[in-house]
C-alpha cells in the first residue's frame, strides 16, 4: 500500500511536468493573443503519431525524431495561426477564434482517423520498458526522460520570455496589444511565433504522452484537452509557473484516486476546477478577471 | 441647415423628398412584408406538415426527424447563447440528462409503447433541474472561462454515464419501441411531435427577443457591466435562459433517444453533437430568430445524408471542420444577417434610384 501511494506520488509529479509542458503552451496562446486554442489536445496527439510514424518506418529513436518533429509542429502552428486565427476580427472575434481552434481540430482529428484508423498504438524505446528501482517501488525510466524534457522545455519557454527581445515583445503584447503596436512590434509576428512556440511544444509533449498513456487514438484528443482546459483554468489563465503547480497538483491528485477508484480518477480533475472556480472565479495564480469586451 | 453641414454631407439635400415618397409609400409597405413574412412562415410550416405524406421513403422521414430535432434544439441554443452572448458549448448536458431520464425511467417504471410519450416533458424538467447549479456555477465567470466550463461539465456528463450503474454504462441501453405501430408510417408520430416541439421553439424564441426578457439578455450581451449599472438583474436573468434552454434541450433529447432506440454514452454525449449545433446556428445568423432555423435545416439534413453515404465517418468528420473553418472566414455573421445586408443595400441603391429619377 504505501509503495503504491509513493509510487501514485512519483508517476502524478514526474507526469505533471509534461502536462504542464503541454498547459503552458495553452496558457501562453491564451496570454498573447487572448485565445483558447481548443486545439491543443489533438496537437499533442498528432505529435505523438509523427513520433510513431519516425520510430516505427524510419526506426528512429523518439529522443532524436524530435529534432524533426518539434521543428514540424513549429511550422504546423504558425501556419494554422497564419491562415486561420490571423484574418479573424471584430466584436465576435473571442468566440470565432475559440470555434475556428474547434474546426482545425476535427479537422486533424479526421485526417488522423483516415491516416492511423481508430486502433491504439503506442510509443516505444528502450527506455519505456527499463525502469528504475527506488523507494520500494518500480518507475519506468520514461517519466524520468519525460519529466526531464518538461523542465528544460520549460526552462527554456522562460528563458525565452524573460531573457530575450523577442520575450520582451512578447510579454508586452501580453500586458497590452495596442500600446505594443505602437512602440513598433510586429504583433502578428509575435503572435505567429508564440502560436509556433506554444504548437512545438506538443511535439515534446505528445512523444512522452504516447509513451506513457499505454496507448493512443485519434480520439484521445479529446480527454487531453479537457484535462489541459482543467489545468489552465484552475491555474489562472496566462500564468505558466501556475499551470506548472495545477498541473503537478492535478495529476497526482489523479494517480491517488485511482489506486481506489480508477474509473472516476479524471473526476477529480474536473472537480478540483469547479470547486476552485466557485471560491475564485479567476483561478489560483490568475490576474484580476478581463472585462467582458 | 448651416452651409457647412451641408457641404459636408452632398447627399442630405435631396434627402427632404426622398424622405417624404418613403414616408408615403410606408404605410403600404409595412403590412406588405409582414404580410409577406405571414405567408413564408406558412408556407414553410405547410410544407414540413405535408413533406411525410408525401415523400415516404424511410430514410427520408428519418432525417426529416433529427433535422427538426436540431430545428429545436439550436434554437433553445440561440435562445441563451444566441441572446446572451454566453457560448455555450455543453449543450450536450441537457440533451443527454433527458435522453437518459427517458431511457431509466421508462425501464425503471414499465412503460412501452405511447405511455414512453409522457415522460418527454419530464426529460426536460431533469435537464432544467440539472442547469440550475450548473448554471449557478458557470455564470459567475465569462468568456473565454465561461465556455471552457461548459466544456468541463461536457465531460464530467459524459464520464458519469460512461461510469455511473444507472445508466448501463459503456454498454449502453435500449429503449423498447413502441411495438404494434405499422413500420411504414413508424416516423410520423416522432415526426409530428418535433415539429410542435421546433414549431413551439422558434415561436419562443421570437417572443422573447421582442420581450423586455429578451431585451435584457441583448444588454448582457453587449456589456453586462453597463446592463447590470442600467438595473438589469444579470444574474437571474441569465440563468432564466440557461434553464430555459435546458428545458427544451431536454425534451428533445428524450425524444431523440425514443426514435433511435438505444443510448450509449459517447453517442448520447458527443462532441460533435455540441459543435454542430454551434456551427448550425453561426451558420444561419447567430442572435436571429430564422438563423437557427435556417442553419439547422440546411446542415442538419446534409451532415446526416454525409453520414449515410461515406462509408466511414471521418471524411464527414474533415468536411464538416473545413464547412466551420468556411463559415467563420467568409460568412462570420452567418447567413441571415448577411443576406439581410445586402437586401437592405439593395432596397437603398433601388430606392436613391427612383429618388434620382423623380
Amino acid at each position: 500500500m504505501g509503495s503504491e501511494i509513493a509510487h501514485a506520488i512519483a508517476a502524478g509529479v514526474l507526469g505533471g511536468g509534461v502536462y504542464a509542458l503541454m498547459a503552458a503552451g495553452l496558457t501562453l496562446i491564451f496570454g498573447v493573443l487572448d485565445i483558447i486554442n481548443v486545439a491543443q489536445g489533438i496537437l499533442v496527439v498528432l505529435g505523438a503519431y509523427l513520433s510513431y510514424v519516425l520510430s516505427v518506418h524510419l526506426h528512429l529513436d523518439l529522443l532524436v525524431g524530435l529534432l524533426i518533429t518539434v521543428p514540424a509542429m513549429f511550422v504546423i502552428g504558425v501556419a494554422i495561426y497564419w491562415l486561420f486565427i490571423r484574418p479573424l476580427r471584430g466584436a465576435e472575434r473571442t468566440s470565432m477564434t475559440l470555434l475556428a481552434c474547434f474546426a482545425v481540430a476535427l479537422i486533424i482529428e479526421g485526417i488522423l482517423y483516415r491516416a492511423f484508423g481508430s486502433n491504439y498504438v503506442s510509443l516505444s524505446a528502450w527506455y519505456t520498458t527499463s525502469s528504475v528501482h527506488m523507494f520500494g517501488f518500480y518507475l519506468a525510466d520514461i517519466y524520468l526522460i519525460g519529466f526531464g524534457l518538461a523542465v528544460v522545455a520549460i526552462a527554456a519557454l522562460y528563458f525565452i520570455l524573460y531573457r530575450t527581445t523577442f520575450g520582451r515583445a512578447v510579454r508586452a503584447t501580453m500586458q497590452n496589444q495596442a500600446a505594443a503596436r505602437l512602440i513598433g512590434i510586429d504583433v502578428n509576428r509575435v503572435a505567429a511565433i508564440t502560436f509556433g512556440i506554444a504548437t512545438a511544444v506538443t511535439a515534446i509533449g505528445g512523444m512522452v504522452f504516447g509513451a506513457i498513456s499505454g496507448g493512443f487514438t485519434p480520439n484521445s484528443g479529446y480527454d487531453l484537452i479537457s484535462r489541459l482546459l482543467a489545468i489552465v483554468i484552475l491555474a489562472g489563465m496566462g500564468s505558466i509557473g501556475g499551470a506548472l503547480v495545477a498541473a503537478v497538483f492535478m495529476t497526482t491528485a489523479e494517480a491517488l484516486v485511482d489506486i481506489w477508484q480508477p474509473s472516476w480518477s479524471v473526476a477529480v480533475f474536473y472537480l478540483a476546477m469547479v470547486i476552485i472556480l466557485t471560491v475564485r472565479p479567476a483561478g489560483l495564480f490568475g490576474r484580476r478577471a478581463v472585462r467582458a469586451q | 441647415v448651416t452651409g457647412s453641414t451641408g457641404a459636408r454631407v452632398p447627399e442630405a439635400a435631396p434627402s427632404v423628398p426622398k424622405a417624404a415618397t418613403r414616408t408615403g409609400t410606408g404605410p403600404i409597405r409595412q403590412p406588405s412584408r409582414q404580410l409577406l413574412a405571414v405567408v413564408g412562415v406558412l408556407a414553410l410550416v405547410g410544407v414540413v406538415a405535408l413533406f411525410p405524406l408525401v415523400i415516404t421513403n424511410g430514410t427520408a422521414t428519418n432525417i426529416g426527424v433529427v433535422t427538426l430535432i436540431f430545428v429545436a434544439v439550436v434554437s433553445a441554443w440561440n435562445l441563451f447563447s444566441g441572446y446572451s452572448g454566453y457560448l455555450s458549448l455543453g449543450q450536450a448536458v441537457f440533451y443527454g440528462t433527458g435522453a437518459y431520464f427517458l431511457v431509466v425511467a421508462a425501464k425503471d417504471w414499465n412503460l412501452t409503447g405511447s405511455a414512453v410519450f409522457w415522460l418527454i416533458p419530464l426529460g426536460g424538467v431533469a435537464a432544467a433541474v440539472i442547469a440550475v447549479p450548473l448554471g449557478l456555477v458557470a455564470l459567475r465567470v465569462r468568456r473565454h472561462t465561461f465556455v471552457v466550463i461548459t466544456i468541463a461539465f461536457f465531460f464530467i456528463a459524459q464520464l458519469s454515464a460512461s461510469n455511473l450503474g444507472v445508466t448501463g454504462g459503456s454498454s449502453g441501453m435500449l429503449v423498447p419501441a413502441p411495438g404494434n405501430w405499422d413500420p411504414a408510417t413508424y416516423n410520423n408520430p416522432f415526426y409530428y411531435l418535433a415539429m410542435i416541439m421546433a414549431a413551439a421553439t422558434v415561436a419562443l424564441s421570437w417572443q422573447v427577443r421582442r420581450s423586455r426578457f429578451g431585451l435584457q439578455l441583448r444588454a448582457i450581451r453587449d456589456d453586462e457591466d453597463r446592463a447590470a449599472g442600467l438595473g438589469v438583474r444579470a444574474m437571474p436573468v441569465k440563468l432564466t435562459a440557461l434553464v430555459l434552454s435546458a428545458f427544451i434541450t431536454g425534451m428533445a433529447g428524450a425524444l431523440w433517444v425514443y426514435f433511435i432506440g438505444e443510448a450509449f454514452p459517447q453517442f448520447v454525449f458527443d462532441p460533435l453533437f455540441d459543435l454542430a449545433v454551434v456551427l448550425m446556428a453561426f451558420f444561419g445568423g447567430l442572435g436571429t430568430v430564422a438563423g437557427p432555423v435556417l442553419g439547422a435545416l440546411i446542415l442538419a439534413p446534409a451532415q446526416l445524408y454525409l453520414n449515410l453515404v461515406q462509408s466511414n465517418g471521418y471524411s464527414s468528420e474533415i468536411l464538416f471542420g473545413a464547412l466551420f473553418l468556411v463559415v467563420i472566414l467568409f460568412l462570420p455573421r452567418g447567413v441571415v444577417p448577411t443576406a439581410s445586408e445586402y437586401v437592405i443595400k439593395g432596397r437603398a441603391r433601388w430606392q436613391r434610384g427612383r429618388g434620382d429619377a423623380a
